[in-house]
């Protein structure tokens, strides 16, 4: 074995050429890490795209309460548009399985141990589910208010869901989600009464990260806010199909 | 808490770059981490020394280095540079200035035998 870098005997042939224990020499790169995951959430994007697919990328704490917000959503868009989610734990399927139960398509993807969904889970788990024309696909992010911030899936929004019992701190605790998102539901609303919490607040730290958020109150248990959240969904819905409308009258 | 997974795709981009230069080990690696990329540079280095044990840059030296953020304010243009993600304008003291770099997550330099 060679003393200088390691190698074993006459192992290393690279482009055709022997391995030289040469002097070391420095090599200049401006390499971005995060590439190969936008690449896979460009292919993504553009499925959707393609596919007049509304993707929506939910994140959140742990238990802020997504599945119940999905599966009161799913009960609500029952007959105007075709559902599919992909559901993101570190163990189990009980989300796929709550989901499931409403009649919606779901996979569920398993992490392990790693604490956010990236594009290229995101891809296959998109390629079994295969979902219809003009459909809306919700991603459940891991629970984590810190990582899924940093991976772009190809989604058309983050929404990031908070509930009450939160603190109205979180915002500027997880600054990089509410940077992110382009929505927040303020969840529980229903348990506001029997809080302290102070909404505005919550809603002033939010837009202090993101003058551009969006924030709906909401309560998947009461259904308190739903109404606005469908609104929203729909023109977010509205303009992934005119945007779509735009490049086919191009061509 | 992903910084594992970020040193993996490190050492992809090693492993690649050591086919496509002719390199078979590399001896120091420089990053370049903006301040809003969420990653905590004492983590990716424990990450860093785990992941590439037994690859070509087993017991590589890892130097961070942490580039500006900049920021600009939408109400009177002022473009400055930032640390955090919701600083006030230092010039005109507005609320909210909208970040326009800093979450970069770069290989700057290698070494290499
Ligand atoms: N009072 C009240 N409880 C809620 C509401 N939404 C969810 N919950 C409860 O909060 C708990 C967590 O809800 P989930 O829907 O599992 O939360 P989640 O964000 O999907 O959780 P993870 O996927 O594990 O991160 C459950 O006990 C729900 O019944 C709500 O609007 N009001
Ligand atoms: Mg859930
Ligand atoms: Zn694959
Ligand atoms: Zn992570
Ligand atoms: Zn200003």
């Amino acid at each position: 074995m060679c003393g200088t870098c390691g190698c074993g005997d006459g192992d290393v042939r690279i482009g055709g050429h022997a391995h030289q224990h040469g002097r070391a020499r420095e090599i200049a790169l401006e390499i971005d890490i995060m590439a190969k995951n936008d690449a896979y959430a460009a292919a993504n994007r553009q499925r959707f795209a393609e596919g007049g697919i509304l993707a929506l990328n939910l994140v959140s704490s742990p238990g802020s309460g997504k599945t119940s917000l999905l599966v009161k959503t799913i009960e609500m868009l029952k007959g105007t548009l075709p559902v599919y989610v992909v559901e993101g734990d570190q163990q189990t399927s009980h989300d796929a399985d709550r989901i499931r139960e409403t009649g919606a398509s779901a996979i569920q993807i398993n992490t392990g141990k790693g604490c956010h969904l990236d594009a290229h889970m995101v891809g296959h788990a998109v390629a079994d589910l295969n979902p219809a024309r003009g459909a809306a696909l919700f991603i459940e992010n891991v629970g984590n208010l810190v990582c899924p911030a940093g991976f772009d899936l190809g989604e058309a929004h983050k929404v990031v869901v908070l509930s009450v019992t939160e603190g109205e701190d979180k915002p500027l605790k997880y600054p990089d989600m509410f940077a992110a998102a382009d929505l927040a539901l303020i969840n529980k609303a229903d348990l506001l009464p029997h809080l302290q919490v102070d909404m505005a607040l919550i809603a002033a730290n939010a837009l202090k990260i993101n003058p551009g958020i969006e924030i709906i109150q909401i309560s998947a248990l009461t259904g308190t806010g739903m109404a606005e959240w469908l609104d929203w969904i729909g023109s977010a819905h509205a303009r992934v199909g005119s945007a779509k409308h735009v490049e086919t009258a191009a061509e | 808490m992903h910084e594992m997974s970020l040193c993996e795709n490190i050492r992809e981009i090693l492993e690649k770059q050591a086919r496509a230069d002719g390199f078979a080990r590399v001896n120091k690696v420089w990053l370049e981490v903006g301040p809003l990329s969420c990653i905590e540079p004492e983590a990716l280095r424990f990450g860093f020394d785990v992941v590439m044990r037994g690859s070509l840059a087993e017991g590589a030296a890892l130097d961070i280095a942490s580039s500006h953020a900049t920021a600009r304010c939408l109400a009177c243009g002022h473009v400055a540079t930032v640390q955090r993600r919701y600083e006030a304008c230092p010039d005109c003291k507005a609320p909210g200035l909208q970040v326009t770099s800093g979450d970069e997550l770069k290989i700057k330099k290698l070494e290499v035998v």
